[in-house]
């Protein structure tokens, strides 16, 4: 019985595959649950809004529907792998994402084995093209976004001890954190590190150690799930200093987290809807505000309103990204695109993107954003380029 | 028949599902979904055996198999990294503490030897422990370890809270099935030893087997240790399949699983194990995978099928053996020719006669 | 130097309430059934999911008794489906059982909210924030552990001098001669799985008052440690529970102020390990010979 309903099985699948002609796959390997769900799902929402916007790809004079094969990472390593599987399985040309390094690693390893191209949309550790010749990614790195923090600190807030709270077993938390730790120390800083596990519902220990230890700046990469957690208590414990994290805090769930509570929010991030000097970008935020208002579930994804994350807009440029290189290898054929991918070059709603050595964008702004605590939406704050670095 | 026609008979058929498994990776292709399922079910039935040993055959109550699976999983990984790949998997630590690099052999034996190693340290208190408080304490102490492994100042060796990786894997989906065909052969030949026979004598009544003249705390640290290698090898295995490590994935939630598996399967029999390993792999990430997505059958679209279903389905499945199905596919039977034969006899032979 | 150790002190005690109120749902279960029941923390989980969705749509003077009244039904059902047809079978099927009912549980859990975490509505007054000395903290914070203890000695004071009570103490003492007296087991198992689940879904308020997310897996620590406290405080005991959780919310919270933030779980079942060793039967159990 088992036998006969597993042959049924397999055949809806082969059935449901050959059914299409001319279609090209593109995965999208994204957290819709877990910690990191709600992040994904915005990230996802750029994919889609790009998708609708380029539905097909002319390759050698043929027109292939382009197909979305998404799948969810669960915000975890060990499932991260079997949806990476699942994503090779089924024949893709590319993958895009994850939000979240650690699972992008995890799933890289899948992919280099499978030889099949992967462009990472917020996945800001190193160790993700790093360590892998076939993940290639459109934002900017952890090295960099921490020193940005790190500065903001010292040179705007006058910070000179900071608290540095990041997650156990969370490659991005703990990475950020270790950047920001050393770039702050470099700037003559002292630095008070704290780690919590997976679960933890309760900060006011940490708080309260941050408080007691004289710190004035605390920095706390993490998810959004544990950041809501952190601003109500700190709100509740009455902190005089400023809390700050990198670009997952840029959600939502922090600007209702903070709404009406009296503390200092910041995060950086990789874009600014409100930043109209570009007209490609300008044109991304109008349409895509468009296109989440007419949609109502695409709306509920995003938290149910239509404040545009800068995960949306890298997802929208990693699938356009995508959309060059496969037109440049002239081929579905995932080899063939992992060749053509270090040569795309590609004006985007972030910024130009063309890869370095090692598959990283060559990009060097940062966006610092405040959390208003009356409106509920982020205000700009500044920017800050590797050159101001100095 | 006779005990050396019974061994080659179940050693042709072995052979066979070598012969198989070989043609399914010829043919099906090794991106398949088919050939990944067969690789980690081959692991995972080392595991679940393992545990089983422990559970079914010697009735000890133990909750510690994602502990010793991590440290057999760390040892491996730690231990064979390229020293080329370094500094790029240590990158906080500057290049980690190691230099050197071992054989993946050497790994992997290490691997279930450290495990083993801690298993006898923590035997020697917890295993005077009585069922449901040694359930407890292994859970505990596994919980423990999965904190000792993130602990930050430990980072040059594990790398602290950050992934592994760049150790060796394998390709071939053969690989995994030798290996475990090696560790299941290595725990039968014990089960089926003297000391095998003492285990399930404390297993049915730890005082008789007392009165009997088996030493209770020997026998008994003696399978936690042998369960704990396999354990620690099992780890090590499922590295290799996945390529990256993360201690955060050991948690107690894993070892509910393969405790799922081994009751599924039927406590006490290493067979039951086997199947139910492949079955619980294949339905959870292969099979089921449909429930996770929306389907139409013409322009009716399925209802309730989402992000999640195919978890409660294969629960609920799960609750309904465990209710209904007490001894599992296989109560304490094994599936070899002696078991089939049987089987048939049962089921023909006194059909037959009633017919 | 007390100063500074206060805020730790207070936040240990609050934890340590809400602790102790999933612990009493533990230790009266394992009391008269000798089973662990795993799925208690994700029945807590469940409760702050139904506040969840019932505050979404109704005020709040209706959704705290239904939210009450469900986490309630819940446990009942748990007990009926999963458990009560176990009731010859070997302990550790039981066991099996309710590793399998959490794992459904969490699972469909996960299925209705998408896996993504939840707001937790906010109840008017514990929710505001008062200022102690120098520390500020939540309304809730305090009020935990005084409706803990008072809520732990209404239960004593069911255990000791009621009917059910009484039926309670001698079905934990000998299942079969209760039975055998005339008690009804079933009414009984019953009774223990709802006064439990009453108290969860209580702890559930105030804990998700004071933690304001809800994720399928949120019970899940909490769960494991107030059952590490009722094992502390000598499983089967009620007021043992409730020391035992306080012993824990605020060793843990010793542990952060201390610096070793890794360890903060770790400590709880190093402790747990230790008790085991030092006395089988925790703090305040009775010594259980083996019959032969």
């Amino acid at each position: 019985m088992k036998k006969v309903i597993a042959l049924v099985l397999a055949m809806m699948l082969v059935l449901s595959a050959a059914a299409m002609a001319e279609t090209l796959k593109i995965g999208v390997f994204e957290p819709a649950s877990g910690d990191n769900g709600a992040g994904g799902k915005q990230e996802v929402l750029g994919i889609e809004y790009a998708h609708s916007l380029t539905p097909t790809v002319e390759i050698n004079g043929v027109t292939y529907d382009i197909e979305l094969d998404i799948v969810d990472n669960q915000s975890q390593t060990d499932k991260a792998v079997s949806a990476a599987q699942t994503l090779v399985n089924d024949k893709v040309s590319i993958v895009l994402g994850s939000y979240g390094s650690g699972v992008s690693m995890a799933g890289g390893d899948v992919f280099a084995e499978h030889t099949t191209p992967a462009i990472g949309c917020s996945c800001t550790n190193p160790s993700v093209t790093l360590l892998c010749d076939y993940y290639w990614r459109v934002c900017f790195l952890d090295p960099f976004q921490g020193t940005v923090m790190a500065n903001f600190a010292k040179e705007e807030k006058q910070a000179t001890k900071a608290y540095v709270l990041t997650q156990l077993g969370d490659d991005y938390s703990t990475g950020l954190g270790f950047y920001f730790q050393q770039a702050f120390t470099a700037l003559g800083g002292d630095v008070v590190t704290g780690e919590f596990t997976e679960g933890t519902s309760d900060f006011t220990a940490f708080l309260t150690t941050a408080i007691n230890e004289g710190c004035d700046f605390f920095f706390a990469p993490s998810s959004t799930t544990s950041a809501s957690l952190i601003i109500d208590q700190a709100a509740s414990a009455n902190v005089t200093f400023p809390i700050a994290a990198g670009d997952t805090w840029e959600s939502s769930v922090i600007l209702d987290a903070a709404k009406g509570k009296n503390v200092e929010v910041y995060c950086s991030t990789f874009f600014d809807e409100k930043d109209e000097s570009s007209t490609v970008a300008a044109d991304f935020v109008s349409g895509f505000k468009a296109w989440l208002n007419d949609n109502a579930d695409k709306k509920t994804n995003n938290g149910g309103n239509d404040i545009v994350a800068a995960v949306s807009a890298l997802g929208f440029d990693a699938y356009n990204v995508a959309i060059e290189a496969i037109k440049a290898a002239g081929s579905p054929d995932p080899q063939a695109v992992a060749a053509a991918l270090p040569g795309v070059v590609y004006d985007g709603v972030t910024g130009s993107i063309s890869f370095d050595e090692n598959g990283d964008a060559n990009k060097d702004m940062a966006y610092i954003k405040q959390a208003n605590n009356e409106t509920g939406e982020f205000d700009f704050i500044k920017t800050q380029s590797v050159a101001d670095l100095g | 028949m006779k005990k050396s026609t019974k061994n080659f008979i179940n050693l042709v058929l072995l052979a066979l599902l070598f012969v198989a498994v070989w043609l399914i990776e010829r043919f099906a292709g090794a991106s398949s979904m088919l050939v990944t399922v067969l690789k980690k079910g081959a692991i995972y039935a080392v595991i679940a055996v393992s545990m089983n040993l422990l559970n079914g055959f010697t009735g000890l109550f133990s909750l510690g198999q994602a502990g010793f699976m991590l440290v057999g999983a760390y040892t491996y990984a730690v231990l064979t990294i390229p020293v080329a790949k370094r500094v790029a998997v240590y990158q906080m630590y500057a290049g980690g503490a190691i230099h050197f690099q071992l054989p993946w052999i050497v790994g992997i034996l290490l691997a279930g030897v450290m495990a083993a190693l801690l298993a006898a340290l923590i035997g020697l208190p917890v295993l005077r422990l009585k069922s449901d408080y040694l359930a407890i304490a292994t859970l505990g102490f596994a919980e423990i370890i999965r904190a000792i492994i993130q602990y930050e100042k430990l980072g040059p060796i594990t790398n602290g809270s950050l992934l592994l990786k760049t150790y060796p894997t394998f390709s071939s989906v053969l690989f995994p099935f030798a290996a475990a065909t090696i560790c299941i052969g290595i725990i039968v030949l014990l089960i089926n030893s003297t000391y095998g026979r003492a285990f399930k004598a404390i297993r049915d009544d730890e005082i008789a087997a007392e009165a009997m003249g088996i030493n209770l705390f020997r026998h008994k640290q003696m399978a936690f240790v042998i369960s704990s290698f396999f354990a620690g090898v099992g780890g090590a295995l499922l590295a290799m399949y996945q390529g990256t490590l993360q201690a955060n994935a050991f948690k107690s939630a894993m070892t509910y699983e393969i405790l799922l598996i081994v009751v599924i399967g039927g406590m006490g029999s290493v067979t039951g194990s086997v199947l139910a390993s492949f079955l619980f792999i294949t339905a959870s990430e292969w099979w089921l995978r449909f429930l996770d997505s929306e389907q139409f059958i013409g322009s009716f679209q399925v209802p309730l099928l989402r992000s999640g279903f195919r978890m409660v389905v294969f629960s609920i499945v799960i609750m309904v053996v465990v209710l209904f199905f007490r001894k599992g596919i296989m109560g304490d039977r094994e599936f070899d020719i002696e078991g089939i034969a049987k089987w048939c006899h049962r089921r023909f032979g006194k059909g037959g006669a009633k017919a | 130097m007390f100063e500074k150790f206060f805020p730790y002190l207070l936040a240990g005690v609050s934890v340590g309430g809400q602790y102790a109120l999933i612990a009493v749902g533990y230790t009266m279960v394992y009391g008269i059934l000798r089973l662990i029941n795993f799925a208690h923390g994700d029945i807590f989980t469940a409760a702050g999911f139904f506040m969840v969705y019932i505050a979404a749509t109704m005020p709040l003077y209706i959704a705290v008794p239904l939210v009450i009244i469900l986490t309630v039904l819940l446990g009942f059902t748990v007990e009926r489906v999963a458990y009560k047809p176990l009731r010859t079978a070997p302990r550790m099927s039981i066991m099996i059982s309710a590793i399998g009912v959490s794992y459904l549980l969490q699972n469909l859990m996960w299925y209705i909210t998408g896996g993504l975490a939840k707001q937790y509505p906010v109840l008017p007054w514990i929710g505001d924030t008062i200022t102690l000395g120098n520390t500020s903290t939540k309304v809730v914070t305090i009020v935990t552990p005084i409706l803990t203890i008072a809520l732990v000695v209404a239960l004593v004071m069911l255990i000791q001098r009621t009917k059910i009570g009484m039926a309670m103490r001698a079905v934990s003492k000998d299942f079969e001669t209760a039975q055998l007296m005339g008690i009804k087991i079933n009414s009984v198992i019953s009774t223990t799985f709802i006064i439990g689940s009453f108290l969860a879904a209580v702890g559930s308020m105030l804990y998700f008052s004071n933690y304001a997310t809800v994720t399928p897996t949120i019970g899940a620590m909490p769960g494991l440690k107030a059952f590490v406290a009722a094992v502390f405080g000598g499983i089967g005991s009620v007021p043992g529970a409730v020391i035992g959780a306080f012993i824990i919310g605020i060793a843990e919270n010793i542990i952060k102020a201390l610096g070793y933030t890794t360890f903060s779980d770790a400590f709880t079942f190093a402790l747990l390990i230790v008790i085991l060793l030092v006395k089988p039967t925790g703090l305040f159990g009775e010594k259980i010979s083996e019959k032969v």
